[in-house]
């Protein structure tokens, strides 16, 4: 349990903290650091209730890209600035560095197992993204129809 | 046609949009956004006609059929997101009419000419918020934090003056992670730290191209397949790079 607690703090610090390098504006830090962590405790909890690696990264990057569209609109601001930081959390570092690592001790087979792990969860992050603009577009067409008639 | 409105005006609309698209490209942002900016400064200007073909590195724009097109080459590109934002609120002023064009233009100059990104101790604090705490989250490392923390700084700080100085790309990807795996190791040998993968993959985490990952994904998303591709190559260059540079310590170590 203190660990869960040190991992959340952990996760809003690190997402704040990738905002202060890529020169997010001030205004925006704040909400970031809450997208990230929302977006990563969704990733948590699936894999804590047993959920596999593509369907957890999935999750939790659909709840980041809805809520950046969401505070984009209301904040006035571009989609982009949350985006980035809060997905931080969620990349894959561990097993890319191992793929790195087996791959320069000549461990062929652990490191292309690691290399489609990567390639893996890059994808269900790509896919979350994808399915989270689907959903906004569909959503300003249904609005549209019904200013119409 | 649009003969009301005289040559200087349209020279002005022309290098009011160029240079709006130039700073948001230069800083970082998708090529969707700098479409739509253009269009609604044309828009707002009063050319309703006005046709831009934007990639990651040129900019052909028109704005009417009597008046020549105009290219804009981007040279150099960064990651400054407060740009875009600044940049996106100018066009929005304008459109709300609250300025006229010549005051959007100078305010443009001034957000080109002064570099708002924070300082260099600022930028250091944040790779230490990224580097330690993500060791944590994805190692389960709770010792190593610190010393965690002191190496993604430095590493960071290799990266801020080599891409500064020397500015050679993806040298300073590689030399940076270099850095931070020697001292790595160095740190376990000396008895500070007790796992050297936990502080490789922490401290490296500032280093991960982000921005042009997520904009990759999104331009091909909305289309814009040229400029996606060149990101995506980008990006995979950059993390080839960081690769190369722990793996030749790992080898070597």
């Amino acid at each position: 349990m203190t660990m869960f607690i040190l991992k959340v703090i952990c996760v809003y610090l690190s997402t704040v903290g990738f905002g202060l390098i890529v020169n997010l504006p001030r205004r925006a830090l704040n909400e970031a650091g809450i997208i990230g962590l929302i977006g990563w405790l969704v990733y948590y909890g699936i894999t804590y209730f047993g959920g596999g690696m593509g369907t957890a990264n999935f999750g939790g990057s659909l709840v980041i890209g809805l809520l950046s569209i969401g505070f984009a609109r209301f904040k006035k601001m571009p989609g982009i600035i949350f985006q980035i930081p809060a997905l931080v959390p969620l990349v894959p570092g561990g097993q890319a560095y191992q793929f790195i690592k087996n791959f320069a001790m000549s461990k062929y087979v652990m490191a292309l197992d690691y290399l489609s792990q990567v390639i893996w969860i890059a994808g269900a992050i790509a896919l979350g993204f994808i399915v989270a603009e689907i959903v906004f577009k569909v959503n300003m067409k249904l609005n549209k129809k019904r200013l119409k008639s | 046609m649009d003969q009301q409105f005289t040559d200087d005006y349209k020279n002005m609309v022309m290098k009011t949009c160029l240079s709006a698209a130039r700073i948001m490209i230069e800083s970082g942002a998708d090529m969707d956004r700098v479409n739509d900016t253009v269009n609604h400064i044309a828009c707002n200007a009063g050319f309703y006609e006005s046709q831009s073909y934007i990639t990651i590195t040129g900019i052909v724009l028109s704005i009417s059929s009597d008046f020549g097109a105009r290219v804009s080459i981007i040279k150099k590109r960064s990651f400054d997101l407060e740009k875009v934002t600044l940049v996106n609120e100018l066009s929005r002023e304008f459109g709300e009419k609250k300025i006229d064009l010549q005051l959007f233009y100078d305010r443009l100059k001034a957000i080109d000419k002064y570099i708002m990104v924070f300082p260099l101790w600022v930028q250091l604090i944040g790779a230490a918020l990224v580097s330690g705490p993500l060791a944590l989250v994805f190692q389960n490392n709770v010792h190593d934090f610190l010393i965690t923390c002191l190496v993604g700084m430095l590493g960071w700080a290799v990266f801020y003056f080599l891409s500064k100085y020397v500015q050679i790309r993806f040298l300073s990807e590689f030399i940076a992670a270099l850095v931070i795996g020697v001292c790595a190791i160095l740190s376990v040998r000396l008895g500070i730290g007790l796992n050297s993968d936990d502080i490789i993959i922490g401290s490296l985490m500032p280093l991960v191209p982000g921005v042009p990952l997520t904009n990759s994904v999104r331009d091909i998303l909305y289309g814009n397949l040229v400029s996606g591709q060149a990101r995506a190559l980008e990006a995979l260059i950059s993390a080839t790079a960081l690769g190369f540079g722990i793996a030749v310590v790992l080898k070597l170590l």
